[in-house]
């Protein structure tokens, strides 16, 4: 796995934080906040992770609050739920979102089902954080977009961050939140997004709210994660061009914002939906959805999707993942196309 | 709520025993009372303590119910009844009806819930309750507190991942965990040899590195002296124990099974001979603890509060149908459209 955790970081301005510093702030903001908080997974303890995101918190926060865990996924949400029933609030890392299946039974059956199951008795205040998305060499078990598997399940909020300001608001929000979330990280924005973070201020982003990432009044453009970098700078291409594309950054996955979404297509009467997980059955169909049954007067073209391609998951070799992932120059032929309607 | 702590002595006092056939009986007694409704239309599926009831009782006095976690499975009616839950949250629960304490009429019938008992609640799908006692424990041992935390689970439920990722789990973090199999010899129809190549569960304990027990799962005083040894070890630090209680299911598997098909009539005839009620009502006879009018007037005390609790039962209200949208999020239905609501399509002109 040489590389995936191996990128520099970039430098950064006072104020400005990479994706992966927007995480780790958050989680130590948080661990010192609450001391019921507390982080379990394979490698977060001496280590501090795979790509770093819980570098130096044991040290900090000592083993009863930084857990290295067997290497069993399910057993690190199963215990995980358990623990935040009896009071604790738990951060549970997945190694790679790939990983997760092991645990889906905990997660879809147990987690998102326990609110409901007893009535409003008990609910698993917890978050599973987990690394997804490809572009890094990570081949079909380190790549995967796994978000529509969970965004299917009531029960689970889904929040897919795509900024650094985003990330830690997000992930303070994850954290207090009272039931399960789902946290995937991008793990090729890591060290490549910086972006603006406030110092020493509390602050949350609210899950389910989506965020305008571009305005723009000829076409709207939803996505999510990195896919949001890709659009925004497609969009730009395409002002130099004559047309004024909106970007909606989606940041929760479920529920999605249905409001956001819809304002945004009867104000641009044109969608687009740009994803990296595979096309099918992915949460892009249900934005497509959304679209086709609230936004139907206002449409003025096809609901298109730009998506992974139906094959079992991203390639080694860089041509075949290059050909898998979608970048700025597809996303760009797609907006140009709907643009000529 | 009646507050019962563990017992100091190895052996429950005289009146504690009592007190443990009061609630054996009255788990039995509620059992068939499910069965009787089931037959008469009023209940579409029951599935069963009976036989079982020893190694859950037993194994429950020996705890602290003001603070231990409890993490049943579907058979553990025993449990539940001995931590406090009456006749008529079971009974509510068998009908459906909006005032079940377990899961306000959700989920099938024996899925135990409360959280004021710290009875965990749980699914269908067997073994994920271990992983979250061991978490329990987890907690626990975090803030510095005493509590342990028990999971009961069928032999068939070893088989699962879950069981085998808690122990090891467990273990590894010297956890307060106390682990109840009770072995009834059949998963549904598949008998123990198709489970498992091994005789005793107990014996997996070894390479989790925890001890492993077996017990007679019909004999109340011997489940609850060996549980009250695994709690011991575990509040002083020393880990887990695996507990495998022999025990027996008289009843088929559920409502919707016939343990006729596929067990013979002598093994069925030799494991009801075997009935903890029976066994325990005469020990506790021989030793003087109650005698046989004080016994009669036990059952129909109890058969008068499984009555009553019956007719509140079948007066209770159902559930209203838009309730199905309630207790999926922490804010309510916040997110109407995300609940089914369908989109805002306009009234055609």
């Amino acid at each position: 796995m040489a590389g995936l955790g191996t990128h520099k970081t970039v430098e950064t301005s006072a104020g400005q934080l990479t994706y992966i510093q927007a995480i780790q702030s958050a989680l130590r903001d948080e661990m010192e906040r609450d001391e019921s908080v507390i982080v379990l997974g394979e490698d977060v303890g001496a280590k501090g992770g795979v790509f770093k995101v819980t570098d130096g918190l044991q040290k900090l926060y000592g083993e009863t609050r930084v857990i290295d865990t067997p290497l069993a996924e399910s057993s690190i949400v199963g215990v995980a739920i358990g623990a935040a029933l009896n009071g604790l609030k738990p951060v549970a890392e997945i190694q790679f979102a790939d990983f997760i299946h092991p645990a889906f039974n905990q997660i879809v059956s147990e987690a998102a089902k326990m609110r409901y199951r007893s009535n409003g008795d008990w609910n698993v205040p917890m978050v599973i954080r987990a690394p997804f998305g490809g572009g890094v060499h990570g081949a079909l078990y380190h790549s995967q977009s796994v978000e529509a598997f969970f965004a299917h399940v009531p029960g689970l909020k889904v929040v897919i961050p795509s900024t650094p300001y985003d990330a830690k608001g997000l992930l303070i929000s994850a954290i207090r939140d009272p039931d399960p979330v789902l946290f995937f990280e991008h793990k090729k924005a890591y060290r490549m997004i910086k972006g603006e973070v406030p110092e020493g201020e509390d602050y949350s982003v609210p899950i389910g709210r989506a965020r305008i990432a571009r305005e723009g009044r000829h076409m709207s453009v939803f996505a999510y994660g990195l896919m949001v970098h890709y659009c925004v700078a497609a969009a730009e291409q395409m002002e130099e061009e004559g047309h004024s594309v909106e970007v909606v950054d989606l940041r929760t996955v479920r529920p999605l914002d249905r409001g956001a979404i819809i304002a945004s297509v009867e104000k641009t009467g044109k969608a687009l939906v740009a994803y990296e997980a595979n096309r099918t059955g992915a949460v892009g169909a249900e934005v497509a959805a959304i679209i086709a049954e609230e936004c139907f007067d206002h449409l003025d073209g096809p609901v298109v999707r730009i998506g992974g391609p139906d094959v079992p998951a991203m390639p080694f070799s860089p041509p075949m993942e290059d050909f898998f992932l979608p970048d700025t120059e597809r996303i760009l032929g797609a907006m140009r196309r709907l643009a000529a309607y | 709520m009646r507050v019962v702590k563990a017992e100091e002595a190895a052996q429950p006092s005289p009146q504690t025993q009592v007190e443990m056939y009061r609630v054996l009986l009255t788990a039995r007694m509620t059992d068939e009372r499910c069965w009787l409704l089931n037959r008469g239309g009023q209940a579409p599926f029951v599935i069963s303590c009976q036989g079982q009831e020893g190694a859950q009782v037993g194994s429950v006095f020996a705890l602290d119910r003001t603070q231990d976690w409890f993490a049943p499975y579907y058979r553990d009616l025993g449990v539940v009844m001995a931590l406090g839950m009456t006749p008529e949250d079971i009974l509510k629960s068998v009908m459906g009806r909006a005032g079940d304490p377990n899961s306000g009429g959700r989920q099938m019938p024996s899925h135990f819930s409360s959280r004021r008992l710290r009875i965990i609640s749980q699914g269908s799908a067997v073994a994920t309750q271990v992983l979250h006692a061991v978490g329990a424990a987890l907690a626990a041992r975090t803030r510095g507190e005493s509590a342990l935390a028990i999971a009961y689970v069928g032999e068939g439920g070893t088989s699962q991942g879950d069981f085998h990722e808690a122990l090891n789990f467990a273990s590894v973090h010297r956890l307060p965990v106390i682990f109840m199999v009770e072995n009834n010899s059949y998963a549904i129809s598949v008998p123990q040899n198709l489970q498992m190549a091994i005789t005793d569960v107990a014996d997996r304990a070894s390479g989790y590195g925890m001890p492993g027990v077996v017990v007679d799962g019909q004999d109340v005083l011997e489940v609850y002296r060996v549980t009250r040894e695994a709690a011991d070890r575990a509040r002083a630090g020393e880990g887990p124990t695996l507990i495998e209680a022999k025990t027996h299911r008289l009843t088929s598997h559920s409502s919707d099974d016939d343990q006729r098909v596929y067990r013979e009539a002598g093994e069925l005839a030799k494991a009801a001979k075997d009935d903890v009620i029976p066994r325990f009502r005469r020990q506790l006879l021989e030793t003087g603890m109650i005698d046989d009018k004080q016994e009669k007037a036990m059952r129909s005390e109890i058969d008068a509060i499984i009555d009553a609790a019956t007719e509140a039962a079948e007066n209770a209200p159902y559930p209203e149908p838009e309730d199905t949208f309630l207790n999926v999020y922490s804010e309510g239905p916040p997110f109407p459209e995300d609940l089914g609501g369908g989109p805002r399509m306009r009234e055609p002109e």
